[in-house]
């Protein structure tokens, strides 16, 4: 295989991002523990100007541009993910600066190892080829399972590290172990061949195996019932930026590829593939909000809940048989970003602060302390449960429209209940925030947490009372045939 | 509207004008400066009120169709306008809206002495959302509305209530949440039917959506089966909001506990949102789900047994507001059955009757709260003999509880009579039940006043209250004079009334039956009673 110029060209934001992560921690190793601060800086640099390469290279692609003669692909598709992770890195490294900065741990590695798991994340949402793929998707894991024991003096956060290994390396194995039985049917690797293929070629047996143990993989990673017991624990261990990052960018690397996956491959065994996802919706959403409702630990709450979204996005899933499935979920996850990350932000404001944010009541009287903080909070919540007009609203109108359309009005109406549940256990922040009293001391932020929180609330307010020009430019981001 | 040549979005100006003005009390007035912050909001919920005004000079009563228009393309891709417009019914709900905004700024000035900075804000953004969602055409912007009116009364109940605030506020908040988003599915199912189709049925091909008018044309459509699958789903979201027996549960609570103006607002908006989505949405849109049988019959038995129950329970409550709560029960029973009966009387005297209850319920809610002020209770057993030191407090009390029970004369009667006979004209046992309510309404409401306010004075503590100041009266004056002019002559509201009642009761496939009550009652010129067509 020859590597040419324009594959170069192509994946300059990649490479580009590995060179800056290997720059960074090899300058850590002369930086000071005061002057950390300057590493992080350095990372927001590097991503910012990532941001900018993608962004520059959007102009330069075709409707899907292949690279690497077709290992991997550009295409409005994975420009939108790659734009939207670099995003969440970037919030990430504003939300540590000053969480990682009062900790005895090494900074230089932290920023290192995020900027890698963003490596192993962009090649993800490229990736045209199972090997590609996996082998991108082992570089975001393995990053992460680091990430996670980051805190490693403490217990929690060890036990983190271990459990999110030993059952992300057993998921990637059941992914591994699908991929290889599809490439035994097919005799294919690459993701136009395998759809061209499957155009004419009827279903067998082993090929439904190989496409459940994928799913079954990719089930894992988004943290879907059953196989999301690892996420209180890793959401509650993570140091809390971490596990902000956690409950959004891995996650949207794991859609991305779903989407690559089962849009593009196997939309022929929808039928097939759907009765296993159906069930599986269901249950994520109706487990995740039972059990967020019983939770009092804030964290293990908000990991329920994202299990719970997650079964919301598996409706856009089961919606890939049109467009409008796709689409849904594209502008699902654009919402569910910002909001996610915003309220995980918040805790991690109060954790600065001193507080353990492990209980709610740590939220007590918040809007007698910081006004701007107890308001952006509720913003977020809102958006979480889906009140209109936030972005979350926006998003789930879209999950419910892709339901419908797919035929599963039943998983609609039992989303749309377990939706105004979950207003039960979101409000339980705001009512202390705003009903509760609490110690009178005023509460402030640091800059750049405060940018941090604020550029996510304003996304998911604009997304949520403009939300036409989102809407149409993702509309042109869904994947089209080659 | 036109003014001089220039087009002006009178609606949109109507709805945010206390959007803006609750912005600009955050970010210019320091929550210190209470008193510029009452003052504020004073002001602009009385320039809303002076804005609105103009809609009932300028209301063409005999032009069909909306009025005063604003259309704008929002969300193109989903076919989203932004799209305002009023016909009769809205216009006298938006006109009832603006005057109860002045009404619960001005009963909250002593009332909330905490936190009044957010309190005023909350309240100025709850009116914004509720004139909104009246002016709405377009079923995606309604529902924006809709929703997120929930959040300011959540906690307008949380902060400020009273002792179970907590409970009463997420119980508010969680049931009516729960009904409106199943309404959202048969939106979205609408819209399917309306464009591509979805579960089987093959979609109309149209371009994509949301207008009122339109869907309700492609809504009266639709196989029956499928009417009466959306017609349940919209049901919930709105007879939640009513709130029809049995759902009515978190109404009590959510009065009880809500400071003042919040159970006024409640008691005068709020609750009409629910029996405003029945004559809006599903009467027009389900025409063929309505008129089977066992549909409209569970809708009927729901409401007489809210009616009938309501009133019983109402009889046995111990606590003033919780009394007037369930009362409201009781009434809102009798608006569905009027709305139900799918003639012109039932109709609209089931939208007077919303209006109505609007001005004595909201009333009787005020006239607690400024007892609770001097004595802090609420129940009925601290009181007695009080119309010998609050003479003037005990006449007022009076007027509203006789309107409230529907004493000729006063706005109660008109409605509920048009009510009766629109039930009647169906069946003699609707009207019968109904008739049982009016008697057990005079009975609770008569044995409350006389528990508080006649006999010896028995508790100390009641001998020196002060009676009503005239800052207090002054938002009683309104609904007072509103509550005779309605019973005296109601005929300016029956006239903006009729034109949108006959399409509504012409689409649903009802007759439109003659109205005697009003023409023996309110003109001599009775033209706007006669029986203008058969509805085929």
């Amino acid at each position: 295989m020859k590597v040419s110029a324009a594959d170069w060209f192509l994946l300059s934001p990649e490479l580009f991002l590995t060179a800056s992560g290997l720059l960074i921690l090899s300058i850590a190793v002369f930086v000071e523990k005061a002057k950390e601060e300057f590493l992080a800086f350095l990372t927001l640099i590097s991503v910012v100007i990532t941001i900018g390469l993608v962004a520059f290279l959007s102009g330069y692609h075709g409707r899907s541009t292949p690279i690497l003669a077709g290992m991997f692909v550009l295409d409005n598709f994975a420009i939108f993910f790659k734009l939207l992770m670099l995003l969440s890195i970037a919030l990430t490294v504003l939300a540590s600066i000053q969480f990682v900065g009062r900790t005895p741990y090494p900074a230089g590695e932290y920023y290192a190892l995020l900027l890698f798991t963003g490596v192993g994340m962009l090649f993800m949402v490229s990736g045209n080829n199972l090997v590609s793929i996996y082998v991108a998707l082992e570089l975001m894991a393995l990053s992460s399972y680091i990430l996670a024991g980051y805190f490693k003096g403490e217990i929690k956060s060890t036990e983190a590290a271990l459990k999110y290994f030993v059952l992300g390396a057993f998921s990637s194995g059941v992914l591994l172990y699908g991929l290889s039985l599809i490439y035994g049917v097919a005799g294919k690797m690459g993701l136009p061949e395998l759809a061209k293929l499957f155009e004419t070629q009827e279903k067998s047996n082993l090929l439904i195996v190989g496409i459940l143990l994928i799913l079954a993989g990719l089930l894992f990673k988004i943290a879907a019932v059953p196989f999301h017991v690892w996420t209180p624990d890793v959401y509650e261990g993570a140091p809390t930026p971490v596990t902000a990052f956690f409950s959004v960018g891995p996650k949207l690397a794991a859609y991305a590829i779903l989407a690559r996956i089962f849009y593009v491959a196997f939309p022929k065994f929808h039928a097939d593939w759907g009765l296993i996802v159906a069930p599986v919706s269901a249950a994520t959403m109706v487990f995740g909000n039972v059990a967020a409702l019983l939770q009092t630990n804030v964290k293990r709450m908000l990991a329920y809940s994202s299990i719970a979204h997650a079964g919301y996005a598996l409706m856009g899933v089961l919606g890939f048989r049109t467009e409008f499935g796709l689409w849904g979920i594209l502008v699902y996850l654009l919402a569910y970003t910002f909001m996610n990350f915003g309220v995980f932000a918040l805790v991690v404001f109060l954790e600065t602060r001193g507080y353990a944010a492990e209980s709610v009541s740590d939220f007590n009287g918040l809007a007698r302390r910081n006004m701007t903080a107890a308001v952006v909070m509720l913003v977020f919540l809102l958006s979480l449960a889906g009140i209109p007009p936030t972005a979350g609203f926006i998003g789930k109108y879209y999950l419910f429209t892709a339901a419908m359309k797919a035929g599963y009005a039943w998983l609609a109406v039992i989303a749309v209940l377990m939706s105004a549940l979950s207003l039960f256990y979101y409000f339980r922040i705001a009512a202390a925030m705003f009903f509760s009293e609490g110690e009178g001391v005023p509460l402030k932020s640091s800059y750049a947490l405060t940018a941090a929180v604020l550029i996510c609330a304003a996304a998911t307010i604009v997304i949520g009372v403009a939300p036409q020009p989102f809407v149409e430019m993702l509309r042109a981001c869904v994947i089209k045939a080659p | 509207m036109e003014l001089m040549g220039i087009w002006i979005p009178i609606l949109s100006i109507v709805t945010y004008v206390p959007l803006l003005g609750a912005l600009a009390i955050v970010f210019f007035f320091p929550k210190e400066r209470t008193g510029a912050i009452k003052t504020v909001a004073t002001i602009v919920a009385i320039v809303d009120l002076v804005v609105s005004l103009p809609l009932w000079f300028l209301f063409e009563r005999g032009r069909e169709g909306y009025q005063f228009v604003e259309k704008f393309s929002w969300i193109p891709s989903l076919g989203v306008d932004y799209h305002f417009g009023i016909d009769g019914i809205t216009l006298l709900l938006i006109l009832l809206t603006t005057l109860v905004g002045v009404i619960a700024v001005a009963c909250s000035y002593t009332a909330i002495t905490e936190r009044q900075k957010e309190y005023y804000v909350l309240l100025l953004l709850l009116q914004t959302f509720m004139i909104g969602t009246f002016c709405a055409l377009d079923l995606f912007l309604f529902y924006v509305f809709w929703e997120v009116m929930l959040v300011p009364m959540y906690f307008l109940i949380g902060v400020w209530g009273s002792d179970r605030r907590l409970y009463a506020a997420i119980k508010f908040f969680l049931y009516t949440l729960a009904g409106s988003v199943l309404m959202l599915l048969g939106i979205i199912a609408l819209y399917f039917y309306n464009t591509t189709g979805f579960l089987g049925y093959k979609g109309l091909g149209q371009p994509p959506t949301f207008s009122i008018e339109k869907l309700t044309a492609v809504a009266a459509g639709m196989p029956p089966e499928l009417q009466v699958w959306l017609f349940f789903a919209f049901f919930f979201g709105f007879a939640i909001k009513v709130p029809m027996f049995p759902f009515h549960t978190w109404l009590p609570d959510a009065q009880t506990e809500a400071p003042t103006a919040g159970s006024v607002i409640l008691a005068a908006v709020l609750l009409k949102m629910g029996t405003y989505g029945f004559v809006r949405f599903s009467l027009p849109m389900f025409p063929d789900a309505i008129n089977t049988p066992w549909v409209r019959g569970v809708v009927v038995t729901l409401a007489i047994i809210g009616i009938v129950y309501g009133a019983m329970v109402t009889l046995v409550q111990k606590d003033m507001k919780r009394l007037i709560a369930y009362s409201s029960v009781s009434h809102l029973g009798f608006v569905m059955l009027g709305v139900f009966a799918l003639n012109m009387a039932g109709l609209q005297g089931g939208i007077l009757q919303m209006i109505n209850h609007g001005i004595s319920t909201g009333a009787l809610f005020l006239l607690v709260g400024m007892v609770y002020e001097r004595r802090h209770t609420r129940m009925i057993s601290e009181y007695g003999g009080l119309a010998r030191p609050m003479p003037i407090y005990a006449t007022y009390f009076l007027i509203m509880a006789l309107s409230s029970m529907g004493l000729p004369l006063l706005n109660g009667f008109i409605g509920e009579f048009a009510i009766l006979q629109g039930a009647f004209a169906v069946s003699f046992w609707w009207a019968f039940f109904a008739a049982t309510g009016i008697v057990l309404g005079a009975a609770y409401l008569l044995w409350l006043y006389q528990r508080v306010f006649f006999g010896e004075i028995t508790n100390p503590a009641n001998a020196s209250l002060a009676d009503l100041t005239g800052r207090e009266q002054l938002p009683l004056v309104p609904l007072v004079l509103l509550a005779f002019w309605n019973g005296i002559y109601p005929k300016p509201m029956f006239e903006v009334l009729r034109l949108p009642a006959e399409k509504i009761v012409a689409a649903v496939g009802g007759r439109t039956l003659p109205n005697p009550a009003l023409a023996r009652k309110a003109s001599p010129v009775g033209a706007e009673t006669s029986p203008s067509r058969e509805a085929p």
